[in-house]
């Protein structure tokens, strides 16, 4: 593993220009006055109740994801090309999904094999030839940035299902602003807070038709969900309801929601819901979440639903090998972000050199996320390996490998002081009329010294994320 | 409004004030235990506190005795009994978490609040000082009572959360009335035959004279009753004072004026008969004086009216907060 990328500063210890004014900052300020603040922003998350449950705790314990007060900073021109190249892949996997459910024209030019799609338990043959108001499924995409050796930026996965963390990004701008306000008088940050507007915008043009008010919902799983948080949060600052799917029934293809003064029509449905579990009379029916009926109503065109049913297939990670090409075939243009080198193991000669390299390699199963069900071959035991090694024989195209990259590394303010960590980042991606971002998005930061898992379900961090103008 | 919010403001409002109630009434029957008398006569009054919340059988799966101790440990920090203050504040705050973007993020910060406090009080540090528990309990639905007037709108939401309130307080005034007048009535009935307590000599005077004191003093009547009345404490001013003064907060007057008053603005195209049946209740309130109630016998007319009230509270759920279908 080569040496990290450090965010902060350069090899010969100086403070990248970004970071030139922070660091200075920072110098000033003692331990124990930011162990102070870090209390200060803990205590502020508990009462406000920014928590999330822990599953499988049966006592609802409820918990904050640790916010580091050093924030990620990213020069505005850098920002100008991953969002170009954000908004390019969003466009190009959109291109795709309405593809693979019409023409599929890729599958047809042989770019990937037939089998790949169909045998994928993430395309809904539900949703072919079903037409999506402006051709859009992903409304919301959450891509996964990662910043290797040399600082060039990768696209790790993309979330194109029910991206979450958003609610993150906001708040701990918030919680940074309240914690340190003269750092904001010494920088240019790019705004965030605008980013519900964008999203109502966004949402509201999920609809063939056009109502002149259009009733937007969000759908939850409900508040034993660990993103219920996020869930009430969106819904309040786009002044929308937050539905459970007991407060909604479908009648005569359309859907409704109850109201104390009687059912009231639904025109968008933001989803909070996986797709198995939106229709218990069309997908998974023991499903307590889901609103019966709805899937027809959707196939109708008398509701729209963000993101739309079968994006899963495109963010599945035995298709994101692919989306390079895909931006060439749809776009005609070069890709601007670049995939993380992955072996295929469904391939014969990628399971082999997996195999023989599972020390140095990261395995994924495909359908997974959370960071569950994963090897990372450097830190895992040779136990640990020999038991990957059977699952893997056993189902080898359940799985993908990539490099082990040294995910760039911030500096954190942990037990010890300050010290790297290494970091990921998480924008999102909204189409809608046209394609928008808010400049920034969410900073994971894995908290344990070496650790390169920032999931929050596994012990990881957030951080303010800054996009300067210089 | 979503029904099942509408549902969450409503069983927020009704458990806050569930939780408060239960503290006046405890620490009322805690003072009381605190005076000289008799110990069964204590066990006694004990087992009343819990007879008119229908919480025996509950309590007698756990405890064996019907004392101070079992009795507070069960109505504080019992998990598994829904009455207890522990109980009803987590309702309340898992309500209010549900609900979270639909009210004043004060008002869910204050819930939130008092339930992360709540885990500084421990079962051993408020075997101590009950009392000092029982007051931060009050205080904490005092602020958040006030936070709900000062900050939200005017509107459906709150009054969901009023329409809540004033029936649970209607219900646990009954319920604080019949625990303490049936325990009282028993032991000097002739007081209330002879409508005096001045023909009473010894003990048994002054022990009622604290037991009506403490009565009042458990729904914020006590000052009241001396302003209102400026003379001799007797039980039956007593129960006029709680039943039939319009002015007093937690009369059941004053709660079903209350109750009326917010179901016309919150009427849909299916309340005409929960709008009867508060408007009856109303118009035998108006109409009636304590000789009816002494009559018909205070036990029968407190059952009565908790019936009432609990029909009423079906009623309500039924057409706002669970409408089976379209």
């Amino acid at each position: 593993m080569t040496k990290p990328f450090d965010e902060m500063f350069d090899d010969g210890h100086k403070p990248r220009p970004h970071y030139r004014e922070f660091n200075e900052w920072l110098s000033r300020q003692s331990d124990s006055h930011l162990a102070l603040k870090r209390e200060e922003a803990e205590l502020i998350f508990r009462r406000i109740g920014i928590t999330f449950a822990v599953y499988g705790d049966e006592k609802g314990t409820e918990r904050t994801i640790p916010f580091d007060q050093v924030p990620r900073i990213i020069p505005a021109k850098e920002w100008s090309v991953l969002e170009d190249g954000l908004k390019q892949r969003v466009k190009a996997l959109n291109m795709f999904l309405h593809d693979i459910y019409h023409e599929e024209k890729i599958l047809k030019a042989g770019l990937i094999p037939k089998e790949q799609i169909f045998n994928n338990s993430q395309y809904r043959p539900e949703m072919r030839f079903v037409e999506v108001p402006r051709n859009i499924y992903a409304h919301i995409a959450g891509i996964d940035i990662i910043r290797a050796g040399a600082g060039e930026y990768y696209v790790l996965e993309d979330n194109l299902r029910v991206p979450s963390g958003v609610s993150y990004m906001v708040e701990n701008r918030k919680m940074m602003m309240r914690l340190f306000p003269d750092l904001f008088e010494k920088h240019r940050v790019a705004p965030v807070e605008h980013y519900p507007d964008l999203l109502l915008e966004c949402l509201k043009t999920a609809i063939h038709s056009s109502p002149n008010k259009p009733n937007v919902v969000v759908l939850t799983p409900g508040m034993y969900n660990s993103a219920y948080f996020e869930h009430s949060y969106l819904a309040q600052q786009m002044g929308v309801e937050l539905v459970e799917g007991k407060d909604l029934f479908v009648k005569n293809e359309q859907v409704f929601m109850r109201t104390t003064q009687g059912p009231q029509l639904v025109d968008v449905i933001y989803r909070r819901v996986d797709d198995d579990f939106l229709d218990p009379l069309a997908l998974r029916s023991d499903s307590t979440l889901g609103i019966p009926g709805i899937l027809n109503a959707y196939r109708s065109g008398n509701v729209g639903i963000a993101n739309a049913i079968g994006t899963g297939i495109a963010d599945d990670k035995s298709i994101y090998p692919y989306v390079p090409s895909m931006i060439e075939f749809y776009l005609n243009e070069k890709p601007i972000l670049q995939n993380v080198p992955t072996f295929q193991c469904r391939k014969k000669e990628d399971l082999q050199y997996t195999l023989a390299n599972l020390k140095d390699l990261v395995v994924k199963e495909t359908h997974g996320a959370g960071g569950y069900g994963m090897l990372i071959g450097p830190v895992a035991t040779s136990e640990e390996i020999e038991n990957f090694r059977k699952y893997l024989t056993a189902h080898p195209d359940k799985y993908i490998a990539q490099p082990t990259l040294a995910l760039s590394t911030c500096p954190t303010f942990v037990e010890a002081g300050i010290a790297p960590r290494h970091i990921d980042l998480r924008p999102l991606v909204l189409s809608g009329k046209q394609i928008k971002m808010v400049q920034g998005g969410l900073t994971r930061v894995a908290l344990k010294e070496g650790s390169l898992v920032v999931n929050s379900s596994q012990g990881g961090g957030t951080k303010d994320t800054w996009v300067l103008e210089s | 409004m979503l029904s099942r919010t509408a549902d969450c403001l409503y069983w927020m409002a009704r458990y806050t004030e569930r939780a408060e109630n239960t503290a006046r009434m405890l620490d009322v029957a805690y003072q009381t235990s605190l005076m000289p008398q008799p110990s069964d006569l204590m066990q006694e009054s004990w087992r009343k506190l819990l007879n008119v919340s229908l919480l025996e059988k509950l309590f007698e799966t756990k405890y064996t005795e019907y004392n101070r101790e079992n009795i507070l440990k069960f109505m504080i920090f019992d998990d598994d009994n829904p009455s207890s203050i522990v109980s009803c504040l987590n309702a309340a705050r898992v309500n209010a978490r549900i609900i979270r973007g639909k009210i004043p993020s004060e008002v869910w910060e204050t819930q939130n609040l008092s339930w992360l406090d709540l885990h500084k009080f421990l079962p051993e540090s408020s075997a101590h000082d009950p009392s000092a528990f029982f007051e931060w309990v009050k205080y904490r639905c005092h602020l958040f009572r006030g936070v709900v007037f000062g900050t939200m709108l005017s509107n459906e939401a709150l009054h969901f959360m009023e329409f809540g309130t004033y029936l649970e307080r209607a219900d646990n005034t009954a319920r604080i009335l019949k625990a303490k007048y049936r325990f009282s009535g028993e032991q000097s009935q002739h007081h209330v035959n002879q409508h005096s307590l001045l023909k009473v000599e010894g003990k048994t005077e002054t022990f009622d004279f604290y037991h009506w004191v403490s009565l009042l003093r458990s729904v914020s009547a006590f000052e009241i009753f001396r302003q209102t009345y400026s003379d001799q404490i007797t039980p039956e001013r007593v129960v006029e004072l709680l039943v039939f003064n319009p002015q007093l907060p937690r009369s059941l007057t004053r709660c079903i004026d209350q109750l009326l008053l917010i179901i016309t603005l919150l009427k849909n195209n299916k309340s005409k008969e929960i709008e009867r049946l508060i408007g009856k209740l109303k118009s035998e309130f108006d109409y009636s004086t304590i000789d009816d109630i002494y009559t018909e016998g205070l036990d029968q007319f407190i059952q009565r009216f908790l019936e009432k009230i609990n029909h009423i509270a079906d009623e309500f759920s039924s057409i706002f907060l669970i409408p089976l279908s379209a």
